[in-house]
């Protein structure tokens, strides 16, 4: 396969990227009502050179909110101090800290898409997860802090494995349909939360709140050696797993009868392969990431275990699975981009006055042209998959 | 009406489909159209309909040249199409199918005119004798009988050229003939027929004259009365097929399966095979006939352990496997090669080489400890495509992309990677060409003198008579007759299967 192949599967998702900043660039623009001013006033030209220009200006604070600001990398350099190089890698570092636990949630989906089976539920067993974390480490209170981290991380695992079980046992044996069934399962997840949030054992003592005790003393590590910085080694864990689920995926028995099951279930087991085992298994893996993935974030990033822990990580992460491809490099590269698009907004907002809602609405526009990928063909004149439309594969393949 | 193909030439990128196509068909004339799949047919057809423009070349209809631009166009210029699979409504009745698209109103609101559709329909049946239930639902008519409707709906809209698409290939033989006979008929009235087929007995049947295409270019044009098989294969191929393959006599030794007094259940929990007995024997190849819904399926299944045995006992090499899983029975040296290559055979969207580890990935050497020895599987499944002449650009091609013949190989040539001792094949040329035909079938009697006892399941008589040494006859879901191969006679056999003792 050549280099130019290789890439062939980026065309649409980075298509799709590009297409959903220029149609929000064109919203921006008219609904840019003192630009809209000049144009009522006659002045078209003008109209669209101070249009265009606030919206170049939107999307630099986006990416410099996102990634950094050149000037402060200059400077950094220059003075050279940890203070100067904290300000200048910030805005980087809370992308990837977003984009951590969308990296874990979107790997639950994309191994549960690869076998045929939906996992709705990553919601749940990712706050599952982050409860078990949780409990753990206030149980292990008082351990060396490695091994009481370590404990936590396995908890949210297991977890999170538990209840990505229950919806794959319950298919495998009944034929519940894993939909309803994870959905469902999100609600009894909240609950259970509301639950233990209430108990004795996981409130700060005099707390009324439902929010648990600060567990800031199983610290993931943060990553860089920089005061103030939230990246902690979680985010390195997540990209060495989404490493670890490729491999098993593509190089392991199991991952081949995931994806044989995932793709011609019929055909998986006329090859003697068990349909019902791999639901199940696929599952179970499925929870276990989202599950880390929760613990991760409790123990490396908010330290402390509320309902607001999960910001719809679940949901999201069908979304990037989808954008990526459901493949692990692709969930990276798309979860990166959703925690950038989450934190340069904030930048974008205090420097235009532009709503932070605009980055939902690109986001939201990302995946229509990700599901719609004949669109995105059209308007760039692609050629489809195979040949020409219509012309019989096999035909191609004879000759 | 004289239809004319001139010249005709489509490219696709990376194919040459129709290279300067030239064909010919007087009224009232039936135009056999033969060709492997991939030889351009459907192209030609998919242009003659409208479907494609065609680079260069003309259609010329009574010898004025034409353009469609769409397929409505072709329709109003008298062309109609019966594709292979059918485009009717299920819940429809006859009357509604053939004129939906074509429906005469009546009234101030323009409503569906029933009464005269209907007097129509039963016009165009009596004419042609195209025998047909005119208030039927589409849904309980047989295939056969669907393809009467599709093609009364042709007629319906006044065609004056008829092209079917392979149109034998959902039939049995009996409907066959019935085919031919409407053929005849509409013929016979003035009717120009296209009859694509890469049957050789179809076209020498009911053809006038015969084009044959070979990798996108005019290979010959014969007459039926001029030709042979023999001679049509060749220009299919581009080379001498062997079209029934010579096997030695058998040399039957212990019985390998052993099916006694078995019931198995279909999908719909009716009871399918009621009752079969049959032992097939090392060295030996068992081909059992039948129309297809006779119980076959369920019995192939039962024996392959994709289905339980509800009653009775099946036996492979000593071991009984009445409720056996696949992969035990695979393990006990069964081959496999199922009847929908594409439902249960293949995973389209995997490449050759993970098709070609299909039912063995677990095994050394693809796998040890779990893992995938790549190197291994890429070295047997290269070997595989070389031994078997699987045309694949390389083994990390989807499956999806290889032609029906190559993929029927790849199974072949996955299940024969294993030590054999049972063969269970169903349909196993079904929708093939004439070389991958014969290249299946001495692979086939390859295993069987290689001491592997074969069970081959097949609605074609040929290739029950072509390759059974002993031929069973399956009827209501029991084996009704079991002769040797030289008492198998077409009459004898094709009794049987009409449930004739």
């Amino acid at each position: 396969m050549s280099s130019l192949a290789r890439l062939r599967p980026l065309a649409i998702p980075a298509l799709a990227v590009l297409s959903a900043f220029i149609v929000g660039s064109v919203f921006l623009i008219f609904t840019d009502i003192p630009a809209l001013q000049v144009l009522f006033a006659g002045r078209p030209v003008d109209f669209l050179t101070t249009a265009f220009g606030n919206v170049v200006h939107a999307y630099v604070a986006l990416l410099t909110g996102a990634f950094g600001d050149p000037p402060r990398f200059a400077e950094a350099i220059q003075q050279g101090t940890p203070q100067a190089w904290a300000t200048a890698v910030r805005p980087l570092s809370e992308t990837l800290v977003a984009a951590t636990p969308l990296i874990f949630t979107g790997l639950a989906i994309a191994v549960s898409f690869r076998s045929g089976v939906f996992n709705i539920g990553g919601d749940g067993q990712f706050v599952l997860g982050a409860l078990g974390a949780t409990a753990t480490a206030l149980l292990l209170r008082g351990f060396p802090a490695p091994i009481t981290l370590l404990a936590s991380l396995v908890a949210g695992i297991v977890f999170g494995a538990a209840w990505g079980f229950i919806p794959g046992f319950l298919k495998a044996r009944t034929g519940a349909h894993e939909v309803i069934t994870t959905i469902m399962l999100n609600y009894v997840a909240l609950q259970i939360v509301q639950l233990a949030l209430r108990t004795d054992f996981m409130r700060p003592p005099k707390g009324s709140e439902p929010i648990s005790q600060v567990i800031d003393f199983v610290r993931v590590p943060a990553l860089l050696p920089l005061p103030g910085l939230r990246l902690h080694w979680g985010f390195v864990v997540a990209l060495i797993v989404a490493a670890m689920v490729s491999y098993f995926l593509f190089r392991t028995t199991k991952g081949f009868e995931l994806r044989s099951a995932g793709l011609n279930l019929t055909a998986a087991r006329y090859a003697g392969m068990s349909a019902g085992g791999s639901i199940i298994l696929a599952m179970v893996v499925s929870g276990a990431l989202a599950g880390l993935g929760g613990a991760f974030q409790v123990l490396g990033t908010v330290t402390q275990m509320s309902n607001d822990i999960d910001a719809g990580y679940g949901w999201t992460a069908i979304a990037l699975s989808l954008l990526g491809g459901n493949r692990p490099s692709g969930v990276i590269i798309a979860a990166i981009l959703f925690g950038a698009l989450n934190n340069g907004g904030h930048e974008m907002q205090i420097e235009t006055a532009i709503p932070l809602d605009l980055l939902v609405f690109i986001q939201a526009l990302v995946i229509m042209f990700v599901a719609a990928p004949d669109l995105v063909r059209q308007i760039y004149r692609l050629r489809p998959k195979s040949a020409e439309p219509g012309a019989p594969a096999s035909e191609g393949a004879a000759a | 009406m004289r239809l004319e193909l001139r010249e005709i030439t489509k490219q696709f990128p990376g194919v040459l489909a129709n290279d300067r196509i030239s064909i010919a068909a007087d009224r009232g004339k039936v135009l056999g159209l033969l060709g492997e799949n991939g030889a351009g047919k459907t192209t030609l057809m998919n242009i003659l309909s409208g479907l494609y423009r065609p680079d260069s070349g003309e259609i010329l209809i009574d010898g004025t040249p034409r353009v469609f631009n769409d397929p409505a166009e072709a329709i109003s210029a008298g062309i109609g199409m019966v594709h292979q699979h059918f485009m009717l409504v299920p819940v429809f009745d006859v009357v509604q199918s053939v004129a939906l698209g074509a429906e005469p109103v009546t009234g101030a609101v323009r409503t569906f005119d029933r009464t005269t559709a209907r007097a129509r329909v039963v016009e165009l049946s009596t004419q042609y004798g195209l025998d047909v239930d005119p208030d039927a639902k589409i849904e309980n008519l047989p295939v056969g009988v669907r393809q009467r409707v599709e093609i009364l709906k042709a007629l319906y809209r006044k065609s004056d050229i008829l092209v079917l698409d392979e149109p034998s290939a959902v039939l049995t033989p009996g409907e066959t003939e019935e085919l031919f006979t409407i053929i005849r008929g509409l013929a016979a009235s003035g009717t120009t027929i296209i009859f694509i087929t890469h049957k050789l007995n179809e076209v020498l049947e009911v053809a006038d004259t015969i084009t044959v295409l070979r990798r996108g270019r005019v290979a010959g044009t014969v007459l039926p009365s001029e030709t042979n098989r023999e001679e049509l294969a060749n220009l299919m191929v581009g080379r001498d097929v062997e079209l029934t393959v010579t096997r030695g006599k058998a040399h039957p030794g212990e019985a390998v399966l052993e099916i006694k007094d078995v019931f198995v259940r279909n999908d719909r929990d009716e009871m399918a095979v009621r009752g079969a007995n049959l032992e097939v024997h090392a060295g030996e190849i068992v081909a059992i006939a039948g129309v297809q819904g006779n119980g076959q399926t369920e019995l192939v299944e039962a024996i392959t352990g994709l289905r339980r045995v509800d009653s009775g006992h099946i036996r492979i090499a000593g071991a009984t496997v009445d409720q056996a899983k696949p992969r035990k029975v695979s393990d006990l040296g069964v081959a496999h090669i199922p009847e929908d290559r594409m439902r249960d055979g293949l995973v389209k969207a995997m490449t050759v080489a993970e098709n070609y580890i299909l039912d063995s990935y677990h095994r050394e050497p693809y796998s040890r400890g779990g893992r995938f020895d790549r190197t291994s599987i890429a070295r047997e499944a290269q070997r595989g495509v070389d031994e078997f002449d699987i045309r694949t650009p390389s083994i990390e091609t989807h499956v999806g992309n290889l032609s029906g013949g190559n993929q029927q190989k790849m199974i072949v040539a996955r299940e024969f990677s294993r030590p054999v001792k049972l063969v269970v094949a169903a349909q196993p040329t079904r929708g093939l060409d004439v070389g991958s035909i014969e290249y299946i079938h001495k692979r086939i009697i390859e295993q069987r003198d290689a001491g592997a006892a074969i069970l081959i399941v097949s609605t074609e008589l040929d290739e029950v008579l072509a390759l059974g040494d002993r031929v069973a006859v399956m009827f209501s879901g029991r084996i009704v007759g079991v002769l040797p191969s030289e008492q198998a006679t077409k009459e004898a056999v094709g009794m049987l299967m009409g449930g004739v003792h």
